[in-house]
Parts: structure tokens; C-alpha cells; sequence
């Protein structure tokens, strides 16, 4: 059974009596919140999700919901807690969804342990993975989104979680968090794209996420290799410029894009070492998502 | 079984792993991790050949919690080379406590935990010198404000910790075991005294640690006069130490008569009742059968076991009925209660309820 074969009416029942719980990608998350709009947001964004079984183990329960006290109704508040215990500062009550995925990319990187895990979008075509690392404002899920409205198959928007064991990358195909002007961007990329409510004055300006494409919820058991490794550049009115990296460079840039390296030691080095050996590794600028979208589909077929 | 016995059921008998129902293992799970002590019931699971019996999904976070561990082993083991470093000057013993003791002695209770800071027990005669060399080689005291400050030197057992500023680690030195608050007259140069070197280990042979029964007196005197809020992991620690050193030919006579020295009679029935009675640890007969505290009668006992054996369980949502969440105020209360007569505690309580958030808000 997926989400979107639940009524309205008993999501909502059953997000605020803790009783939502979703597959996502090798994770299974059950997501508590008396909130109409992370309802609303969970029905957009995530209909295509399996639910997990009633009797099923679930990794993370995780809720978004009003604090105690005074500021459920005064300026009303929203906090995160992961199994009961907080971990952020509230958020005005209005960020309740995008708090929720933000919590969630924060449970991840905290727990997840079994793999390495990089601040990097991932999408895959023909069973090879596209690997693009890179920090905030640099186009990086514009870019992503713009790809998976293709022919790539979305794998991840924010993380990429690489398998200790065997190096292949696993799928975790949540939405795609936009920011400020690329939420139009993205709006405007073709009609079968969703995009759910925008919301204004977060901490990183307006953000809105865009529902991930079908096929790659419903394909998200497969993992991928990883082919390529593209640190993308959005400068504006720039044009293109593509040049390939060294595998050490890009092994050093790796590493700062990397939320466990550290703490997995010699098992992280190897992956990544292991990572950058099996990779084709570019750097692309550009001022366009038309230019960039050439750039990659020529790199990656060539 | 009761989902609010979960986690101490399977530390104390691994076995029933079989029995566990999916949903079982979920909360289980999340109480070890509240509870801190997912990689210690590793431990136990895997000592006892009980991992077939996990489910894959749930594996997955004990294995990376182990795993996390090892991690925390070769972190302690870096900081204690600072440490070594920063006071090899100084030519006074340094005694390790608690986690970094187990690491660094190479106990039982170090395999699957997790460490937050270093305890290191100096002579008070040298307190000044000690943190004068650490704040040279770059820790910085932390609690600034002039009360804690003050609160501190003046009625504990140790300095404000301090951090290091690059590292960020914490560290904790102590120069005695209990605050001089409690009234225990515990005496810490004869701990100092009777520590013992490392076995084997020459790159952390500066250090010492506490003998056998020393170290388990410690850490029953943490837990039962300490705040209970990480319980179940200290009683954890403290089974593991007496599995192992227990059976030492003469440790229990010793333990007795040490104990009865230090006054500190009181923690050690403590110990030896909970940890038997929650995680079956073995206890000579004759020990369990009269009160090593001469002082508890059996009322008073009844009631503490009401008490303890409640606030043992993690602090989680799968436990907290109205009497744990009460039983768990009430041990703090007794904390604070053991630490500080009363002309002290309402003062500092005040300090700490009334004053301090106002001055926060100013």
C-alpha cells in the first residue's frame, strides 16, 4: 500500500496519533504531527511511498509538533524530536514540513553510520550513478531537479549514501528542497512537476520541495554504482567551462563534503579512495540549467 | 514481556533475543539508545552467540553503534596522549576514573561504550599546578560565570571541567571522589596511594588506575550519589567490572573492609543489590544475605527498591508511566538530597531555579 491510497481524512488521523509510518529508500521512518501542513505536505510530496507494515521495525520515529506551554498558541512554535528527545531550537509553526525534512536529513547523517555519507545529489541512468557534491549555492539540487524531469532516475537530492560494504550507492529518493528562485525554476521545468507549499523567512530563505518522480520511488530498492563524480558551479550570466579533476583533488574535496568521514576512519578513506578510483571526475561552471544539462549528458555519454 | 523491561531483560538474559517480536526489537532499540547502552548490549548478544537471533534491521543499528565504539576507544586513547603530554611536567600521579580507567586498564566494562570526557584523580596539593598546565596547553575552563565558579572550588569533589579549546574534549579532574558536602569522609590519598600501574601498556604509562576495589567502589559512590540520569549505563559498567574482578581470589573480604575504610558501605550495598537483582550479577550468598550497610533496616530497603528499581529503567517514552517519571524525580531529589545539607541546597537551589534564568534573560 502507498500513502496516496490513504484518505485525507485518516492521514491525518494517523499523523497525529503517530501511526504514519513510511519505506524510505533502506530506511523505515514513522513521522508523528498534528499539523495540517505537514499532512498536506506528506500528500504531496511523498504519495508514491510504500507504507511499512504494521508489525514492521522501525529505525526512526521521528515527530514535528507544537512545543509545551505557552507557545502553541502565542507566535505557535514548531519542534523536531527524534524518539522524544529534541535536537534543534523551535521554528515558527508555519516550517513544521520543512523542518520535518530537514530533521530527517539530520537523523540520517547521525545514525546511519553503516555508510558513508556525502553532502551530494545523486541521479543514475543505464545502472551508472552521477555523483554532484557540492555546498549550498551552487545549483547543486536546481540542477538535480532539472536532471530527474529528464532521463535520470533521482537517487538523492541531499545525501549520498555509499554502502561500506560494496561501495554501490543506496537510493533514498526523497524530495528535492529548493531554494528562493529556483522553486520557479523548477515550477517550470514541465507539468508533471509538483512542487508543495512554498514557505517564506526560513533560515535559508524561501524554500519548497519538489515531490520526486514515480519511477524512482517505486525503483528506490535498486542501488547504483558510482560512474561520475561532477562538482557543479552555478555563477550567473557565466557560460560554460568544464575541465577534468584529479582523483586526489577531488578525493580532499570529497572529504570536506562528507558528514561521517571521520568518525568512520579507515573504512571511510577506503570508501571514498575506492569512490574516486572508479569515478570519471569533472568540474563544471555554468550560468544555465540548459548548458549544464549538455555539459553532463556529454560527459556521461561520452 | 513488559515493553518498560525490554532492554534491562535482554542485558541481564541475552538469550531471549529468540522470543523478541518484531516490534519488540523496535522499542528495545530505541530504549538501549536512551539509555546508552547499545554497544554494551552488543556485547552481551554477541558473548552469549545470540546475534543470528537479531533481525537484520535492527542489527544494523547495534553494529554501528559498536562500531561506533571502537571509534571512541582510539579517540579517548589520542586524548590521553595530550593528556600524558600536557602533564608530564608536573611529576605527580595521575589516577584515571571511570571510562577512560576501563579503556585504558583494559576492562570489560570499555568493550561496546561510549565515552563523553576523561576523570582524572590528582593529589589536591597539586590542583593549582594541574590546571595552570592545562589551560597553558590549550583547555579552557568552561562554566565562566563567577557562582559556578565559585560553587565549584568551593563544595566539589573537582574543578569547572575544562575543554579543549582545538578539540573540543572535555576533561574532568577530580582530587577527591564525593563532594565534601556528602559528609563521607572518603579519603583520596589513600586511592592515590593505592592505584595501580598499567599492565603492559607503555605508551600510556603515565597513568594509573584504581585498584580492583577501589575502582568498583567508585563507581557504585557515582552512581548512588549521583544524579541518575545515565542509571542503567552505570550499572551497567558496574556489573561488568564485578563479573570480572569478583572473582579474584580475596576481592570480596577486601572490597568490605576498604569500603567500611572510606565509608562508603552505603554505595556498595547499593551496587551489590541492584546489579544482582537487575542484571543477575554474581554475588557471594552470604554478601546478599545481611545488609553490608548496617544502617538499612527493612523498610527503609523497601522503599529504596521502589524507588531504584524503577528509576533504573531508561528514560524513554515506552517507560515513562507516572510512578517511573516519579521515582526518577525522587532519585535526583536524593542526589542532590546526599551531596548537600540543607543550609547549603536551598540556597543553590534558588541560585540555580530563580536567579540564574533571570540573569540569563537579562
Amino acid at each position: 500500500m502507498i500513502l496516496a491510497q490513504i484518505p485525507p481524512s485518516e492521514l491525518r488521523a494517523r499523523l497525529a496519533h503517530g501511526r504514519l509510518a513510511l519505506r524510505v529508500g533502506p530506511f523505515r521512518f514513522s513521522v508523528a504531527s498534528p499539523f495540517a501542513s505537514v499532512s498536506e505536505g506528506m500528500a504531496t510530496l511523498y504519495p508514491d511511498f510504500e507504507l511499512a507494515a504494521e508489525d514492521e521495525f522501525i529505525d526512526f520515529h521521528v515527530s514535528v509538533a507544537p512545543p509545551a506551554g505557552m507557545r502553541r498558541w502565542v507566535r505557535p512554535q514548531v519542534n523536531f524530536s527524534f524518539d522524544g528527545r529534541v535536537p534543534f531550537k523551535p521554528l515558527p509553526a508555519s516550517q513544521a514540513m520543512p523542518m520535518l525534512e530537514w530533521g530527517l536529513n539530520w537523523v540520517i547523517t547521525n545514525h546511519a553510520h553503516q555508510y558513508l555519507i556525502l553532502h551530494a545529489a545523486v541521479v543514475e541512468r543505464d545502472g551508472r550513478a552521477l555523483i554532484l557534491p557540492a555546498p549550498p549555492g551552487s545549483g547543486k539540487s536546481t540542477l538535480c531537479a532539472a536532471l530527474v524531469n529528464s532521463d535520470w532516475r533521482l537517487l538523492s537530492d541531499e545525501l549520498a549514501l555509499i554502502r561500506l560494504t560494496d561501495g554501490l550507492i543506496i537510493p533514498i529518493s526523497r524530495p528535492v528542497s529548493l531554494k528562493n528562485r529556483s522553486i520557479e525554476l523548477v515550477r517550470a521545468l514541465g507539468k508533471n512537476v509538483v512542487v508543495g507549499q512554498a514557505c517564506a523567512n526560513t533560515g535559508k530563505g524561501t524554500v519548497a520541495h519538489m515531490r520526486p518522480p514515480t519511477e524512482s520511488v517505486r525503483r528506490m530498492a535498486e542501488p547504483a554504482r558510482p560512474a561520475w563524480v561532477v562538482f557543479p558551479q552555478f555563477i550567473q550570466k557565466s557560460g560554460l567551462t568544464c575541465e577534468a579533476r584529479s582523483k586526489s583533488t577531488a578525493l580532499v574535496e570529497l572529504v570536506h563534503n562528507a558528514f561521517n568521514y571521520n568518525l568512520l576512519g579507515l573504512a571511510g578513506f577506503n570508501a571514498l579512495g575506492d569512490l574516486v578510483e572508479a569515478c570519471d571526475i569533472h568540474r563544471i561552471t555554468y550560468g544555465n540549467l540548459e548548458q549544464a544539462y549538455t555539459a553532463i549528458d556529454t560527459l556521461t555519454r561520452g | 514481556m513488559a515493553h518498560s523491561d525490554l532492554v534491562v531483560t535482554l542485558l541481564r538474559e541475552p538469550g531471549n533475543a529468540a522470543k523478541l517480536t518484531a516490534n519488540e526489537w523496535d522499542v528495545l532499540v530505541r530504549q538501549a539508545r536512551h539509555a546508552d547502552v547499545m554497544g554494551q548490549l552488543y556485547a552481551r548478544l554477541s558473548e552469549a552467540f545470540q546475534l543470528d537471533n537479531v533481525p537484520e534491521a535492527a542489527r544494523q543499528h547495534f553494529e554501528t553503534a559498536w562500531n561506533l565504539s571502537h571509534r571512541h576507544r582510539l579517540a579517548v586513547h589520542w586524548e590521553l596522549l595530550g593528556i600524558a603530554d600536557t602533564l608530564a611536567l608536573l611529576d605527580i600521579p595521575v589516577v584515571l576514573l571511570k571510562g577512560a580507567a576501563y579503556y585504558a586498564a583494559n576492562r570489560m566494562a570499555a568493550k561496546g561504550r561510549l565515552f563523553t570526557d576523561v576523570d582524572i584523580l590528582v593529589p589536591k596539593s597539586a590542583l593549582d599546578s594541574v590546571e595552570q598546565v592545562f589551560i597553558r596547553n590549550g583547555w579552557v575552563p568552561t562554566h565562566l560565570n563567577a557562582y559556578d565558579q565559585r560553587y565549584y572550588r568551593k563544595w566539589m569533589h573537582e574543578l569547572p571541567p575544562m575543554q579543549h579549546a582545538r578539540r573540543g574534549t572535555l576533561i574532568d579532574i577530580h582530587h577527591t571522589l564525593l563532594p565534601p558536602t556528602t559528609g563521607v569522609r572518603c579519603d583520596a590519598a589513600t586511592l592515590i596511594a593505592s592505584a595501580q600501574p598499567l599492565v603492559g601498556e607503555t605508551e600510556l604509562g603515565v597513568f594509573k588506575v584504581l585498584a580492583p576495589s577501589d575502582m568498583v567502589l567508585h563507581s557504585a559512590t557515582h552512581l548512588f550519589y549521583g544524579e541518575f540520569d545515565r542509571a542503567l549505563r552505570e550499572l551497567v559498567d558496574l556489573d561488568q567490572l564485578i563479573r570480572e574482578l569478583g572473582t579474584e581470589p580475596g576481592f570480596w573480604p577486601e572490597i568490605i573492609a576498604r569500603a567500611r575504610q572510606l565509608d562508603l558501605l552505603n554505595p556498595l550495598h547499593h551496587a551489590v543489590r541492584y546489579t544482582h537483582l537487575l542484571l543477575d550479577t554474581p554475588i557471594p550468598t552470604e554478601i546478599l544475605n545481611k545488609p553490608l550497610d548496617p544502617k538499612m533496616g527493612a523498610v527503609r530497603q523497601r522503599v529504596l527498591d521502589a524507588l531504584f528499581l524503577r528509576a533504573f529503567r531508561p528514560n524513554h517514552m515506552s517507560c515513562n508511566d507516572t510512578a517511573t517519571l516519579l521515582a526518577r524525580w525522587l532519585s535526583y531529589v536524593r542526589s542532590h538530597w546526599l551531596r548537600m545539607p540543607i543550609h547549603l541546597l536551598v540556597p543553590h537551589l534558588l541560585y540555580k531555579g530563580v536567579i540564574a534564568p533571570r540573569k540569563k534573560q537579562a
